[in-house]
């Protein structure tokens, strides 16, 4: 098998490049193991991110086959032939596969992403039930890898929009029962760059490697937007 | 030069907790993080968090004091009791605050935080959020260290830890993005860096849990302690040794050999598949031993009795995990497992505050030893000892930058960071041939055949004599990758010849160490030996290599009993 790896090193002066690499596939063998494989045994100098190795940090999300995926979830056996191994697109490269996250980061400090509480904590822990909780589930699983932010159609037309990613954290805060920050935490996101410029296109839920649904949440919020100005009147 | 009052070094759960706490202290603390944040291995620790919330109906009686004991008769009676009665006495108050701060718990009926039973518990003890317990903790403790606005150097990684006048000044870092090296001053240093899981050919671990750490610590002055106790965890994805959480086990999942049957009765008829990690890791080696594995390499844990719905309610994560990395669906089928290197009891020797023997120098989480482990960890404590120990080694921390006033001269940190310029161009001017890879991998193969789940006289002092050996070779690298952003190649340069230094003080604790217990299990010295070893180990590096040292064990209530499950 040939792995095609985008190469930048901007130290270099030189204009980005594909590099080929033989790859011995092993039964069970990951994606993220072969580019270790790489960077041990043939180029010291290839660059990517890695933690975890078992889909659960978030790290090493990279474009495969010209979709966003986390190296260490990608086995091998399912790809076939010359494989193109890339950064996430969207986001400035900072060496080969390794990309600036700075400005995905940024979208999530944008809207508060921490409960927010008003009234005093009890001595205990706050109630809640458990169907209220399971409004959790799933939203609260998001690992910041940015394949949806690097997927989205209309993350690439401008930087302004927050993204899939920061609206769905926004949602889990909005979906917890515990959660005080009501119409402030909505107002965060109720804009033009917030939910609004979301399209429906449902590629973040296409590539999301923890089956996310960040659409679906999206559209929760345009909902509850909707509703809060109704409140107003 | 940045200086921080305090300043940690690592951004899992013990670390942020230990920063925010020296926020509420009112102190301005910052994070120094190899990756970001959320990246690190905290995230990974599925099962649960131990608290005596007394929340279920079987679990109403709980007490701190009971969780202690049981803390104690897992760690063997190698644990420091004061430092175990102080984190189960804390612990209610800070899950509470967890939960406070929006960590999604599972929930009962009655919509209070849901605990299972764990391995060497008597109560349903582990608070737990379906299985991705570390995850939601690290993105909550994250999104406090956001709140609180905690400054956080992302993808910096510790070169040295300065020391002058016998006191911590501050740390050498690379910022990896760049190639920028700094120095960082500080009033106190908190290590929490985790665990040393990678010097294992067989790990659970992250990639990132090198040990690099414990090498800046130890090369630094401060003493390891403990260091041979090494956790090895029963149940590891087969091949990829991804962990397939205790929670597994907790929900009444069955381990089964090549026979069907359910070996753990012959090991631990009473607790069965939830007697604690070491005595489930070396029975299920006993049994591929004696060929009752599948291929000789592995047994199965079976969920499929429980159902899809509660496999889905309660583990939906390990099933992800199991599809993902094994094709394997629990529903439908039995998880290969085996069993590899989980957790590193040992670690940077320090007090219930935290405090190492080098002044200015703090520790916390899996780095740290208090010790609250001793000889085997229970599952649900590691998260735990983040969690209370992050608190009090970031209180501790604020107090004493406090206290000092930085009169300190910047000029010690300035020769770090000239000498941290000379070795990075050592690195990459080398003209040695010898490569980082195959000395790391043989390291990795001697520790997990020399210094693993058996050992014995023979197997450990050829562990030593080969991590020397390695440790020579390290001196002779091949040039390091030149480039200036993103060199990973000079990072792992740079780090092995400390992994090397903490692999030998592992192997050359479990070589003194004439007795069994817990973790530390030897084929030629079977039983627990009190008249001899009820002492910690305590390793100082010198330029001879590791000098060991007893240390006595606090035992405030419990004196040793036989441990039996």
């Amino acid at each position: 098998m040939t792995l095609n790896v985008f190469r930048f090193d901007p130290e270099a002066g030189r204009p980005p490049r594909y590099d080929r690499f033989p790859v011995e596939a092993m039964p069970g063998m990951s994606l993220l193991e072969a580019l270790t494989e790489i960077a041990e045994r043939q180029d010291p100098s290839l660059a990517f991110r890695y933690s975890c190795r078992g889909a659960v940090c978030g790290s090493c999300a990279m474009s495969v086959q010209g979709r966003p995926r986390l190296a260490c979830q990608t086995q091998l056996k399912d790809l076939r032939g010359e494989v193109l191994v890339a950064p996430l697109p969207h986001l400035p490269v900072i060496k080969d596969l390794v990309v600036e996250m700075g400005p995905f980061y940024q979208r999530f400090e944008e809207i508060m992403p921490y409960l927010i509480r008003r009234t005093p904590p009890p001595e205990r822990e706050l109630l809640q039930a458990p169907r209220e909780r399971r409004l959790l589930d799933e939203v609260a699983d998001c690992v910041w890898c940015g394949a949806c932010y690097a997927s989205c159609p209309t993350v690439r037309q401008g930087p302004s929009y927050l993204g899939p990613a920061a609206l769905l954290q926004a949602y889990r805060f909005a979906a917890d029962s515990r959660d005080e920050g009501g119409r402030e935490g909505l107002r965060l996101v109720d804009r033009e760059e917030g939910v609004w410029r979301c399209h429906t296109v449902f590629n973040c839920v296409e590539v999301c490697p923890k089956k996310i649904n960040p659409a679906r949440a999206i559209q929760a919020l345009k909902r509850k937007a909707l509703l809060g100005r109704f409140k107003l009147w | 030069m940045p200086y921080h009052p305090v300043l940690v070094v690592g951004g899992g759960l013990a670390g942020l907790r230990a920063a925010l706490e020296a926020r509420f202290q009112g102190v301005e603390a910052a994070v120094l993080s190899l990756v970001h944040p959320l990246r690190s291995h905290s995230g990974a620790a599925q099962g649960g968090v131990n608290a005596p919330l007394g929340n279920s109906e079987e679990g109403k009686d709980d007490t701190p004091e009971r969780h202690a004991y049981e803390t104690v008769v897992g760690s063997d009676f190698l644990a420091d009791q004061d430092a175990v009665e102080a984190m189960t006495r804390e612990a209610t108050e800070r899950i509470f605050e967890l939960e406070h701060w929006g960590a999604p718990f599972s929930r009962t009926p009655q919509g209070k935080i849901a605990q299972r039973p764990f391995g060497g518990g008597a109560f349903p003890r582990t608070c737990y959020a379906a299985d991705r317990t570390g995850h939601y903790l690290l993105h909550t403790l994250y999104q406090q260290a956001l709140k609180y606005r905690v400054q956080v150097y992302i993808e910096w990684t510790a070169l040295s830890l300065v020391v002058a006048q016998g006191q911590v000044q501050g740390v050498v870092a690379l910022h990896l993005p760049s190639g920028e090296i700094e120095t960082f001053s500080a009033g106190a240093v908190v290590m929490a860096t985790g665990g040393a899981g990678r010097l294992y050919r067989k790990s659970t671990n992250a990639l990132i849990n090198t040990g690099h750490g414990l090498a800046l610590a130890y090369t630094a002055g401060a003493p390891l302690k403990d260091m041979e106790f090494i956790q090895f965890h029963p149940t590891s994805l087969y091949g990829s040794n991804i962990l397939i959480s205790e929670a597994a086990r907790g929900e009444r999942g069955y381990l089964l050999n090549n026979q069907g049957e359910r070996f753990m009765q012959r090991y631990a008829p009473r607790f069965m598949e939830l007697a604690p990690r070491d005595i489930v890791a070396r029975s299920v080696i006993t049994e591929l031993k004696e060929g009752r594995g599948f291929d000789g390499a592995y047994v199965l844990l079976d969920l499929r009795h429980l159902g899809a719905e509660r496999i889905l309610e309660r583990l939906p994560g390990i099933r992800e995990l199991a599809i993902s990395f094994a094709g394997v669906d629990p529903i439908e089928e039995p998880i290969p497992v085996e069993p590899a290197q989980h957790y590193t009891m040992g670690g940077i020797d320090c007090n219930t505050w935290g405090e190492s023997r080098l002044p200015g120098l703090l520790a916390c989480g899996e780095c740290a030893c208090v010790s609250v482990h001793g000889a085997n960890r229970l599952g649900g404590n590691s998260l735990l000892e983040t969690v209370v120990f992050g608190q009090r080694a970031g209180r501790r921390a604020a107090e004493l930058a406090r206290a000092g006033a930085s009169t300190s001269s910047e000029e010690p940190l300035k020769k770090a960071l000239e000498e941290a310029r000379t070795m990075i161009e050592g690195f990459k001017r080398s003209n040695g041939n010898e490569d980082p890879a195959s000395i790391r991998e043989e390291m990795r193969r001697a520790m997990w055949e020399g210094v693993g789940i058996f050992r014995e006289k023979e197997g450990l002092e050829g562990a030593v004599a080969r991590l020397q050996e390695l440790g020579e070779r390290a001196r002779r690298l091949r040039p390091a990758h030149g480039g200036q952003f993103f060199n990973q190649d000079l990072l792992r340069c740079w780090e092995l010849p400390g992994q090397l230094l903490v692999a030998e003080a592992i192997a050359g604790g479990a070589l003194r160490r004439e007795e069994s217990r817990g973790s530390h299990f030897r084929l030629d010295f079977p039983q627990r030996d009190d008249a001899r070893f009820l002492h910690h180990t305590l390793a100082h590096l010198t330029p001879e290599g590791p000098r060991f040292e007893p240390r006595d064990v606090a035992i405030t209530r419990w004196p040793p009993e036989v441990r039996k499950y």
